[in-house]
């Protein structure tokens, strides 16, 4: 048997940090491998390791898998977090996918020059309130039920959490018109292995600041 | 559900999200493999293949100026990461198809990719028989050559004079 999954990335959030939240959120237990240098980065795209030469790679059940969208299905359909059929798989792929667009302005966030920080600050507190949040707030409205699709715990709502959790780092108040959208936040929250990795000491990854910026410039740009 | 296209309205279901829509689609006509680990590497090539038509996908809408940087990063990539990389994958089997030795979504998507890079750089697919070979296969299946005839609801090349119209009509 395989041993655990070893994470390939940098000591960071990322791409990855959702990654960390599937598997943890599923309690399939992980080992991390840090890039510090732009030689680690080179060893592994020498190694043949990386299919297009990039991270996040997840080393798991004999697959040196890459892409965060086919590391992320492939743990969910692993773990039964991806629906019953494939009407609530579409379902599910559509809002994990919402949650992409939203989640990809908050990735890139730390990494703008501070002139154009404020902009994007903006735009990301515009779209979570006025388009991403109302519209899952309006699925949970519009079954009632306890998760976002099919009654059960899918992919989905453990990638929202994580994005609930994120967008209020930058926008504090950005919850408050959202009750249902909290409400899950605290359901999925208080899952035993979720809980868990929110304890302090967990391997989910803090805010990434601009000295976490600097030394992953250092890895990734020439 | 997010104020944007692509909707596909299927099977009483108004999807968006690209992904989805292929996923599903792929699902329901037994293009995503046979089992989790087959669909992994389907995945797996399949975001490759998005990561370079999403810079391809732009393109046609660039400004003139930032036009020739991008049509240069398309070679490049193209050239040097994404296409040995399948290539790699079809001489590591030796197979008629990307995974699992039947024809699946990565294949068609691949495919799509092959003619689109080629539109923008005619000689791309020099050193990459066998990727050559798989876009003949695909596009011999009946339902493909069909596509690829004038007539059908493939659509062609988006030039300047289409990107203007568009602007015009959601600017």
């Amino acid at each position: 048997m395989a041993g655990k999954p070893i994470l390939h990335y940098f000591d960071g959030r990322g791409r990855m940090e959702s990654i960390r939240w599937l598997l943890a959120a599923a309690g399939e237990e992980f080992e991390e491998k840090f890039m510090k240098t732009r030689e680690d980065l080179e060893k592994l795209r020498k190694d043949g390791s990386l299919m297009f030469q990039q991270v996040p790679m997840v080393d798991i059940d004999g697959m040196k898998l890459v892409q965060t969208r086919a590391i992320l299905n492939y743990i969910a359909a692993k773990h039964n977090l991806y629906g019953k059929d494939i009407k609530e798989r579409a379902l599910i792929d559509m809002y994990t996918e919402g949650m992409a667009d939203l989640n990809e302005m908050i990735i890139y966030y730390p990494s703008f020059a501070p002139g154009d920080k404020d902009g994007r600050l903006t735009e990301i507190k515009e779209k979570a309130r006025n388009r991403y949040f109302p519209a899952f707030e309006k699925v949970l409205k519009s079954h009632g039920q306890d998760y976002l699709v099919g009654n059960r715990l899918s992919k989905a709502d453990v990638l929202l959490t994580e994005l609930l959790y994120h967008t209020e780092e930058l926008d504090s108040t950005v919850l408050a018109n959202f009750p249902l959208l909290k409400a899950l936040r605290t359901r999925v929250s208080n899952l035993p292995t979720v809980k868990k990795f929110l304890q302090p000491g967990s391997q989910r990854k803090p805010f990434d600041d601009e000295n976490h910026v600097e030394a992953v410039k250092k890895i990734f740009i020439k | 559900m997010f104020q944007q296209v692509p909707m596909v309205e299927i099977d009483g279901m108004k999807l968006v999200q690209t992904r989805a829509i292929l996923n599903y689609i792929a699902a329901k006509y037994n293009l995503y493999g046979k089992d989790i680990k087959e669909r992994a590497l389907i995945d797996i090539y399949s975001e490759g293949v998005a990561d370079l038509n999403e810079i391809i996908l732009y393109y046609p809408f660039l400004p003139p100026g930032d036009k020739d940087g991008s049509l240069t990063q398309i070679k490049e990539k193209s050239r040097n990461c994404y296409f040995p990389a399948f290539e790699k994958v079809l001489k590591s089997h030796g197979e008629d198809y990307l995974v699992g030795n039947r024809l699946s979504k990565a294949d068609i998507l691949l495919t799509e990719l092959l003619y689109h890079t080629e539109e923008l750089d005619s000689t791309v697919l020099a050193n990459f028989p066998l990727l050559k070979a798989l876009r003949t296969r695909v596009s011999n299946l009946p339902t493909v050559k069909k596509f690829l005839q004038p007539g059908s609801q493939r659509k062609p090349f988006e030039d300047e004079k289409f990107v203007e119209e568009l602007k015009k009509s959601f600017g």
